[in-house]
């Protein structure tokens, strides 16, 4: 079983700036942790790989200090970690950086599944994950909360979702974003923090992926941030209290009424 | 003050540290109310591979990466008792229960209990005192007599760390009992042994976390196999056992002491009185600088010990007793000043320094009085001068 986990570093604050005029984060000056998320993700790899035997891969896309979260990586249990940097990929949005993930994952060639925490703290979209699917053309379940059965075909897992939990298979190759639910991270061992310290971590560009320059990126990412603000919440709301027969005649005039609006 | 750590021994020190955020320090005021012993807690360290840090790689341990295994040992310990020295005595008194083997085991026995210890599938524990055999360890009652190729072991054992969640004892028995101390022997006894049980669980002061128990020996049938070294060592094994130990206890203290002083100066940089942080009061600042001071004497002391150690010096038991003695008394000066820090709050259970002045206590007792450390300097200091070797 060869499983990727793909990880994010992020700023390990809440107290991160905003940039008011480009709308962008400043990460300059705050310190960098491993996304908490992909903790979880990291976590079920090496689970299973306790189980069922194989490698876990860890890769991340970012500048070379993003190794640190590499190395963490590879001190709670990853077998090899890869670091995707290049001037190319700067600026890459949630598009561009799915893709040159993918690329990467392809380019690893026999990879079963790829997983990834639910989300990053710090963009929020949850996009990354999915994307790489994508990219990839494989199948994905997204927000696991539990992994049933995996298996050198298939794997069977629980998503939580709003109001309930979907049992969903797949077929491998497959793509899954994980949620906190699925299991507790293990804690560093003193044997994977010195391999971490000693490992050798291999750097692949835009040249090593095939990456043409409109591929990734700023120039490869079509989303632009217009504006950042707090949603305005929704205020009041009614309560009608009253039989169901008459609290139903109430809703259906009021949603009747609003479609004529 | 920065002691030069190597990266391995910082990483030690990361890795007790996370372990006592994440799973220590939520559940320390409960393990010390129920008194119940950190089974899961000590499972996550041999997760991450702390309890092979003082046994050699050739056993399965790490202990030629930290340069030994005894300053690997005070640095873990440190770190754990900052947190809870319940905790972190569960951990140490295992390097205590391996230390016969370690020292003066066969290579047979090595090679059969080191690694489960390393791994930390199995536990273990030392025992030496008894009811009527505590400072004065030549008068051990528990009888261990030869029959064919075996030893019939008769006895009770008291206030054994350990006891009832280690698997693997070592156990000091009289085997001449016309020899006196000359006439006591090591052997090693498995749990499940017939004629082995456990008496009562002892309610303690401090350190509740611990479990601390009788042994309970009937006709109790060990393969002779199991003697450490030979018949009339076990006085000189449990000597050399406890020289190697005193430091781990002096590191214990140190922590206990370190967790008070952070616990202390954060209040006191919070706590508003008469308008100011009480912080701003050369009344607690003084009191902060003493302990302050005193924590680090007790560290330069314990480190430089464990080191000696690790160098491979032969004698080392004066410098043992001191680094015990020093840092234990500290200890119960520091937490009761952190105590005093804290004022009514400080007297109260929903803080953490009551309990920490509780467990600093226990450090000046076992493993040898500070009282019994004191003549064992003493009579250095004496032999040392007799000798024109002072220094």
């Amino acid at each position: 079983m060869r499983m990727v986990v793909a990880v994010k570093q992020v700023p390990d604050t809440a107290e991160v700036r905003i940039d008011e005029e480009r709308g962008t984060l400043i990460r300059e000056g705050v310190p960098s942790i491993l996304n908490p998320f992909d903790e979880y993700a990291l976590e079920e790899a090496l689970k299973w790989r306790d189980q069922l035997g194989g490698i876990v891969t860890v890769v991340t896309m970012g500048p070379p200090q993003a190794e640190d979260v590499l190395r963490e990586a590879i001190s709670m249990g990853a077998d090899e970690a890869i670091l995707l940097s290049d001037r190319a990929f700067a600026g890459a949005d949630t598009w561009a950086t799915s893709h040159t993930l993918a690329r990467a994952v392809a380019k690893m060639g026999d990879v079963d599944v790829v997983l990834t925490g639910k989300q990053a703290i710090d963009g929020d979209t949850a996009q990354t994950g999915p994307g790489i699917a994508a990219s990839l053309d494989w199948p994905q379940i997204t927000f696991v909360g539990k992994v049933r059965e995996l298996n050198r075909e298939t794997i069977t897992a629980e998503r939580y979702v709003e109001g309930g939990c979907e049992v969903v298979r797949s077929s491998l190759p497959v793509v899954i974003t994980v949620l906190k639910d699925a299991n507790t991270p293990r804690l560093p061992s003193l044997r994977g923090k010195m391999k971490a310290r000693k490992m050798e971590i291999p750097v692949w560009g835009a040249a090593d992926l095939e990456l043409a320059a409109e591929e990734a990126g700023l120039d490869g990412s079509p989303t632009r941030v217009v504006r950042i603000m707090t949603p305005e919440t929704a205020a009041g709301g009614e309560i009608h209290r009253g039989e169901p027969d008459e609290l139903a005649r109430i809703i259906v005039d009021h949603l009747l009424g609003k479609e004529e609006e | 003050m920065n002691y030069f750590l190597s990266e391995e021994l910082n990483d030690i020190r990361e890795l007790c540290s996370d372990i006592a955020e994440k799973y220590i320090i939520p559940v320390r005021a409960e393990l010390d109310e129920e008194n119940r012993f950190p089974g899961e807690i000590i499972k996550v360290m041999a997760d991450s591979d702390l309890c092979g840090i003082y046994i050699p790689e050739e056993f399965g341990g790490s202990a030629e990466m930290f340069g030994g295994g005894s300053m690997a040992l005070c640095v873990a310990t440190e770190e754990l008792s900052k947190a809870c020295g319940g905790v972190a005595v569960s951990f140490a008194a295992n390097a205590l229960g391996a230390m016969p083997i370690l020292i003066s085991g066969s290579e047979e026995q090595k090679r059969k209990y080191l690694p489960q210890l390393a791994s930390g599938e199995k536990l273990a524990a030392f025992a030496l005192t008894e009811p009527e055999a505590g400072s004065d360890a030549g008068g051990v009652k528990t009888r261990a007599v030869k029959d064919g190729d075996s030893y019939v072991l008769n006895g009770t054992k008291q206030w054994i760390t350990n006891g009832g969640e280690a698997q693997i004892y070592t156990v000091i028995a009289q085997t001449d009992p016309s020899r006196g101390a000359r006439g006591l022997s090591a052997f090693i006894v498995e749990e499940g042994t017939p004629g082995f049980s456990y008496g009562k669980k002892e309610d303690k002061m401090g350190i509740r976390a611990s479990a601390t128990r009788e042994l309970i020996f009937e006709d109790c049938r060990v393969p002779a196999g199991n003697l450490i070294a030979r018949e009339g060592f076990g006085f000189i094994v449990a000597m050399k056992t406890l020289d190697r130990s005193r430091p781990g206890v002096a590191a214990q203290a140190l922590g206990i002491a370190q967790g008070a002083l952070d616990e202390a100066a954060r209040y006191a940089s919070e706590r508003v009185q008469f308008g100011k942080r009480i912080d701003s009061f050369q009344g607690v600042q003084f009191m902060l600088a003493d302990m302050a001071t005193q924590i680090e004497a007790a560290r330069a002391l314990v480190y430089s010990t464990a080191r000696m150690i690790d160098a491979g010096e032969r004698k080392f038991e004066k410098e043992s007793a001191m680094a015990k003695v020093f840092a234990s008394d500290v200890a119960m000066r520091v937490t009761t000043d952190a105590v005093q820090i804290l004022g009514g709050y400080g007297y109260m259970k929903e803080y953490p320094v009551e309990k920490m002045m509780r467990d600093a206590k226990i450090t000046q007792i076992y493993e040898g009085t500070n009282q019994i450390q004191r003549s064992v300097i003493a009579s250095a200091v004496i032999k040392e001068t007799a000798a024109g070797s002072r220094g």
